[in-house]
Order: C-alpha cells, then sequence, then structure tokens
C-alpha cells in the first residue's frame, strides 16, 4: 500500500519500507535513532529524497495537503491552536462513537488548557483518524495511557486496519507490537533493521 | 505666513534651561541620568543642525538628483532599522530585503500617489514637498512593517506545533498560518490605529502644530493632517500586507512545509 524506497534525510536513511493494507508495523529503538524523524520525512513535513508513493501513485504527483489527509501522521506531542476541544473537530457522525471508545465521550465541550496528556494523546489520534486516512504515522501514540487506556486504544487501532489501514508505530511499551500482530522493526543511527542490534537487546 | 515668528539661536539656548535644570536634579540626587541626559540632546541639536544645512542645500540645488539621493539615504537608514527590531528575521539577504522591499514598495506608491496627484508642486519632486512627506511615510511604514514581521516570526517559531498540526490535518500553507498572520497584521495596524484614535483629543500632531505656529489657518492646517494622515495609514497598511505575506511565502515551501531553517535567531 506504502512503498518507500531509498527515503533520506540529513539524519535518516536510507530507507526501504513497504506498508501491506490491513497490516502493523512497530518501530522501536533508542531515543535519537531517527524514528520521529523517519515519520516526519513520509508525512513530508521535513524535505526528504528517495521514492515514497501511495498504491502505486507518487508522493510528489499530489499536493501536499492531499497527502497528508491519506497518510496521517499524529506526533508525540500534538498542537492545538484553538482554546476549546470542539474548534479543532469538523462535525460527523462517527466522532461521538470514536470519542465514546477511548473514554473521552464529553471531550468535546472541553478546554484544551484542562487536557492532560493522555487525553490529548487520544485526542489527537481521533482527529487524525477523522481524516480517514489509508496509512496511519503513529508516535509513541500510548505512551501516556494507564493499561485499561491502552486496551482501548489499541482496539480502536485494530479497527482501523481491520477496515484496510495500514499502520507504522512507534512504540516503547515491549509488549505492544505482539498484542497487535505486528512486524517489528528497529531503528538505529538512522537506519531500518528486522532485529535489535546487541546494545539494543539488552 | 503673517504671524510667524523666527528663532535665534539665543532663543534655543534660553528653551534648554529646563533640561538643564533636569541634569542638576540628576546630579544633585544621584540619579546617574545626567550623562546620558546630556549626550543625548547633544547629539539631537547636532543631527538637527545637520538636517537643517542638508535640506537647506537640497532646496537651493532644486536637483532632482540630490533629492532622490537624499531619499535612499532615508530610505537605506529605515531599512536598517526594520532589520534591528526584529528578534528572528529571515536569513541572508532576505533578513534585511524583504522588510525594507515591501516598505520602499508601499512608502514610494503612496509619496508618488499623493505628490503627483494630490499636492501637485511644480515639479513634482520639489524636494520642499518630497522630501518631508516621504520622511513621514516612511517612518510609520517602517514601525508598522518591522512590527509585523516581529510578530509573525516569533509567533511561527513558538507556535510551530500548532502550525504543523493544521498542515498534518490538510490544510494548506495559508491556512496553517492564518492565525500568526492575523497577529502579525493586528501588531503592525496597531501604531497607526492609536494613532488616528488620539490624533487632536490627545495631542495635536507635530505638523499640524508646526502650521498653526508658523501663522496658517487652524482649518487648513487639519485639511493637510487628515491629508497626511490618510497616507499614512495607506502606506503602513500596504507595507505590513505585503511584508508579512511575502515572509509566509517565504517561511513555507511548495509542499506546505513550515521552513524555520530559513529563520535566524539573533
Amino acid at each position: 500500500m506504502l512503498t518507500i524506497e531509498k527515503l533520506r534525510t540529513p539524519l535518516v536513511g536510507p530507507v526501504d519500507l513497504a506498508l501491506e493494507k490491513g497490516s502493523f508495523t512497530a518501530i522501536s529503538g533508542p531515543s535519537g535513532a531517527g524514528k520521529s524523524l523517519l515519520l516526519r520525512a513520509i508525512a513530508d513535513l521535513d524535505r526528504s529524497s528517495g521514492f515514497v508513493a501511495l498504491e502505486g501513485t507518487e508522493r510528489e504527483k499530489m499536493p501536499a495537503p492531499d497527502w497528508r489527509r491519506q497518510v496521517a501522521y499524529v506526533p508525540a506531542e500534538s498542537g492545538w491552536w484553538a482554546d476549546d476541544v470542539r474548534d479543532h473537530f469538523a462535525e460527523a457522525p462517527d466522532l461521538g462513537g470514536r470519542l465514546e471508545a477511548v473514554g473521552l465521550k464529553d471531550a468535546l465541550s472541553w478546554q484544551v488548557s484542562r487536557l492532560s496528556t493522555g487525553e490529548r494523546q487520544r485526542l489527537a489520534l481521533i482527529r487524525a483518524l477523522q481524516l480517514g486516512p489509508k496509512v496511519l504515522l503513529l508516535d509513541e501514540p500510548t505512551s501516556a495511557l494507564d493499561p485499561p487506556a491502552v486496551a482501548r486504544v489499541e482496539i480502536l487501532m485494530k479497527d482501523c486496519t481491520a477496515k484496510g489501514c495500514a499502520i507504522l508505530l512507534v512504540t516503547h511499551d515491549p509488549g505492544q507490537p505482539e498484542r497487535l500482530g505486528a512486524r517489528h522493526l528497529y531503528m538505529e543511527n538512522g537506519r531500518l533493521s528486522g532485529s535489535p542490534s546487541r546494545e539494543d537487546a539488552q | 505666513m503673517s504671524g510667524y515668528q523666527a528663532l535665534t539661536y539665543w532663543d534655543l539656548v534660553a528653551a534648554s534651561v529646563f533640561l538643564i535644570l533636569n541634569a542638576v536634579f540628576s546630579i544633585a540626587l544621584n540619579l546617574g541620568l545626567a550623562r546620558t541626559l546630556i549626550v543625548s540632546a547633544l547629539r539631537m541639536t547636532v543631527q538637527l543642525i545637520l538636517v537643517g544645512l542638508i535640506l537647506k542645500a537640497i532646496f537651493l540645488a532644486g536637483s532632482l538628483w540630490w533629492t532622490l539621493l537624499a531619499a535612499a539615504v532615508m530610505a537605506a537608514f529605515a531599512g536598517r532599522e526594520i532589520r534591528a527590531r526584529q528578534a528572528r528575521r529571515l536569513s541572508g539577504l532576505w533578513g534585511t530585503g524583504l522588510g525594507a522591499g515591501a516598505m520602499l514598495l508601499a512608502g514610494s506608491l503612496v509619496t508618488l500617489y499623493a505628490l503627483a496627484g494630490l499636492i501637485r508642486p511644480d515639479p513634482v519632486w520639489q524636494p520642499q514637498y518630497a522630501l518631508p512627506l516621504f520622511g513621514m511615510i516612511l517612518g510609520n511604514t517602517m514601525t508598522g512593517v518591522s512590527l509585523g514581521l516581529d510578530t509573525l516570526h516569533t509567533a511561527l517559531a513558538q507556535g510551530k506545533r500548532d502550525v504543523e498540526a493544521r498542515l498534518l490535518l490538510g490544510g494548506t500553507r495559508w491556512e496553517a498560518t492564518r492565525p500568526a498572520l492575523r497577529q502579525a497584521l493586528r501588531s503592525g495596524f496597531t501604531p497607526i490605529i492609536n494613532a488616528m484614535a488620539a490624533t487632536g483629543v490627545v495631542s495635536l500632531p507635530g505638523m499640524m502644530t508646526g502650521q498653526i505656529l508658523s501663522g496658517v489657518d487652524p482649518r487648513e492646517a487639519v485639511k493637510y493632517q487628515l491629508l497626511i494622515m490618510f497616507l499614512l495609514g495607506g502606506a503602513t497598511g500596504l507595507g505590513v500586507l505585503g511584508a508579512t505575506f511575502a515572509s509566509i511565502w517565504r517561511l513555507t515551501d511548495t509542499r506546505h512545509r513550515l521552513r524555520l531553517d530559513r529563520l535566524d535567531t539573533r
């Protein structure tokens, strides 16, 4: 579904990666390895060279806003430009259900300044899901959540892949790749590999 | 010009009595202000006397080229000032060029319009009209442009996450930077809006005061002042709009990325 060949930025790559429809891919590795930078590069938020294509259509062939709606990136710390949570969401029939699924039924009437880190994390994920993306790039989507909330978010993510989207996530939770049935990759010094190097495995 | 009272240099010395008194107080009370006060007063005196001499020479010469040269020197000082007043500015030549260019474009356009279309001196570039008018317009546009750019650059640098959040949700570079743009425009327009609101109620504008003191009918002085205020407002607005839009264009790219790498921090 998403094809990446020789993707390169000054600090990352070259990276080759293919994401299958309806699949999970997890990346872990030490901080500073370039995991977030890789996701930023795929979302075209940082300049990069190489070939990136969605279902055969090259990234540069479509306007960047269209690309980002289909290949949605949720950073570890999300941005909120208005005071009220409601102003960050468009009205949509499936919005209420998704909010309820992560335990934030009434969150639309809240103020952004009073959200906890974990609440922001879940709301940012739903905000991205509302775009109806084909690929989701998630940077530590559950790092600030307690175990019950993690379980709810994982169900939401599985819902998404069941409908055919591909998810690439960065995670430090050692059990998460297995729970999601994800292909597990490791990143070190800007390069991806199938197994951790000796230091990282400890 | 019937009621005009010419001043002698002794009048000026007498007028500085209160300023000198302040310096004496400062020394007596050990405030440490005397030195700065006297230095800036002397500096102002030298600057203004020089400007008076130069303007006199240019008026006498009546030459288009000397007039243009004087205008160019004024624009260069204003351009440097715009650059100096920004905590974060565009890197490279853009740092000076963009702000100065917007100011110069807006300032020259409005000055030429006023000279050729409204005031119509003969010749159109007559320095007695052209230089003071250009100076006033340039000064106000300079303040607006530097405030607008400073606010914009700070808002984009500190609000990087918010701007990128909107880009990530499929916003264009113009949609994503709109809150920063609005903030920048508001701050660039504030001085001129405040000036228009306070003019005549709180203070009589300097130019109008000058004309009244030199014997012009207050109603005529008011007309001139209104003309100037409209021109200043127009030029400032054009300059601020041009500079902020151009700066957003420079700080983003065609793939709708925020390019803070094109911004220098002092």
